[in-house]
């Protein structure tokens, strides 16, 4: 599913790496904590899976699909079937939450009509079935990054990456949010949520790749 | 808030309808399309002025007999040269013209006295070609042979000054029409890429989501389109009575009877404007959308580069 040979990734060419020599790999329907202190690299590892960026070194497998020097235009239909849950959201201020949860199917090009039943099931699924016509501005923190959550899984995406999720979310919230991601795993999709919660992961146990300075100090 | 569950797919995702206003860009664009209409208006103009004049004086001559009252093998050299060019084929209409008619040529630079002139002067002959005549130098030859001293003039010279004349005529309306495209498309990319920094955020956000280039140049287009035609369409609307009014001025240029409230009516006035124009202006508004689509849909894509 996701496989790492020698990764290292610089963002500018005479800069630093902010990855080096990652190596390990991630089977289908597999769970992992991402942890690591502030700065070690853990949104750069999930912007690479998300192939929003590229990897300077090293081979990256992601969906069984080698994406190291994959052409451009072959990433976007990789991307939808990812889903990502930002810490900060980032859902569209001028959308309503049902359209914030259709964008994924309608960038898809599904039919309307099938749009409006699976976002209606999704918005059922995390609570928010009374909030579809609330722009994101009208919600709650927690009831954005629910929204956020349905948005991330509405196209049942193989492989989901979560970073920092719960930050904005309080002990409830974040508890409710882990269900939600566990049971996502259950159905067989590769869950990666990178956290700083001990609590969360105390309560949630399962296996963890640990970075520090863009190395990986363990995995599994 | 209200929701339209129906709402068709792609609708203004990103936003673009705050961003992209209704403002500015039609306003710029429309006001492209009026000058566009009024270059257009200089290239059909031209055209069409050089082309009554040019078949007015190329097809006419001009023939001097001296001594035309002479008499050559019994016949006066005048009957002899109107002999010629009644026998040639290609020779549309022969006047001679009067002795009174000279008179009237002359008195603007002899004055009231041209008719007591004591001086012979030659005979003249109008002559006006058909289409498919002859070039004027056979004629010439010909009339040459028949009355020694005959001269006859073409009027070529004013023929290529006029052609010289309309073509810079037509060539800087040509260039007018195309810096005024220039401009649109300068101002379609600009506004295009103020777009797309306000939007720099959403349009990361869908480009995650797995939206292709062209979704995304395609939403982008979709508004620009629309703008430009809106602002195509205003142009052409503004510019019609102004090309109307410069038609009617036009008109006894042209050949055309000038319209009068008293005549046809107003519905007249609309047959004053030449037919390429009519053709023009409907095309106007489709060429904004044009420059509308091609340009958003090349600035974004050329943008979208920077991102993997």
């Amino acid at each position: 599913m996701v496989r790492l040979e020698g990764v290292g990734l610089q963002y500018r060419p005479s800069g630093a790496e902010v990855l080096s020599g990652l190596s390990f790999s991630v089977p289908e329907g597999g769970f992992r904590w991402l942890l690591g202190p502030s700065g070690a690299g853990k949104t750069s590892l999930l912007g690479l899976l998300h192939l929003t960026v590229r990897p300077t070194a090293g081979r990256l497998f992601v969906l069984d699909a080698e994406v190291t020097n994959v052409a451009r235009r072959a990433l976007p239909a990789l991307r939808r079937r990812i889903g990502m849950v930002f810490q900060d959201f980032r859902l569209l201020p001028h959308l309503a939450a049902y359209d914030n949860v259709a964008l994924p199917l309608r960038i898809a090009g599904r039919p309307e009509g099938q749009i409006r039943a699976d976002v209606t099931e999704m918005l059922r699924w995390v609570g928010l079935q009374k909030n579809s016509g609330s722009l994101p501005a009208a919600l709650s923190g927690g009831e954005q990054q629910r929204v956020a959550i349905a948005r991330a899984v509405v196209g049942r995406p193989a492989l989901l990456l979560a970073d920092e999720p719960t930050g904005n979310l309080d002990d409830n919230q974040a508890e409710r949010l882990m269900v939600l991601l566990k049971e996502l795993n259950r159905l067989g999709t590769t869950v990666i949520v990178a956290t700083h919660n001990d609590t969360l992961i105390a309560r949630h146990p399962g296996p963890a790749l640990r970075l520090d300075s863009g190395r990986l100090l363990t995995s599994g | 808030m209200a929701r339209n569950p129906l709402r068709p797919a792609r609708f203004d995702d990103l936003g673009l309808r705050r961003v992209l206003g209704e403002g500015m860009l039609p306003l710029l664009v429309a006001a492209m399309a009026f000058l566009a209409a009024l270059a257009m208006a200089g290239v059909v103009g031209a055209r069409a002025l050089a082309a009554h004049w040019q078949e007015g004086a190329g097809s006419a001559l001009t023939v001097q007999v001296p001594q035309p009252g002479a008499l050559v093998d019994g016949q006066s050299r005048l009957d002899r040269a109107l002999g010629v060019l009644h026998a040639t084929p290609g020779v549309a209409e022969v006047h001679a013209l009067s002795e009174g008619e000279l008179a009237d040529l002359l008195r603007p630079w002899l004055g009231s006295g041209a008719e007591r002139l004591s001086i012979p002067l030659p005979a003249v002959i109008a002559v006006r070609l058909a289409p498919d005549a002859a070039p004027p130098e056979q004629l010439a030859v010909r009339l040459a042979a028949a009355t020694p001293g005959t001269l006859t003039e073409s009027h070529d010279l004013w023929v290529r000054r006029l052609a010289l004349l309309s073509g810079s005529l037509q060539g800087c309306a040509w260039l007018a029409l195309a810096m005024v495209a220039g401009i649109a498309t300068a101002v379609v990319a600009i506004a295009t890429r103020a777009g797309l920094a306000a939007r720099r955020e959403a349009i990361e956000i869908v480009h995650g989501l797995g939206a292709t280039d062209g979704y995304i140049a395609g939403c982008f287009a979709r508004r620009a389109t629309g703008l430009a035609t809106m602002g195509g369409l205003l142009g052409a609307v503004a510019a019609l009575p102004v090309l109307l009014a410069l038609a009617w001025l036009a008109a006894p240029f042209a050949g055309a009877r000038p319209w009068t409230p008293d005549g046809p009516g107003w519905l007249g006035l609309l047959g004053a404007l030449p037919a390429p124009l009519w053709l023009a202006l409907p095309a106007l508004p489709l060429a904004a959308a044009a420059i509308g689509f091609l340009t958003a849909q090349g600035t974004v894509r050329r943008w979208l580069r920077r991102l993997p």
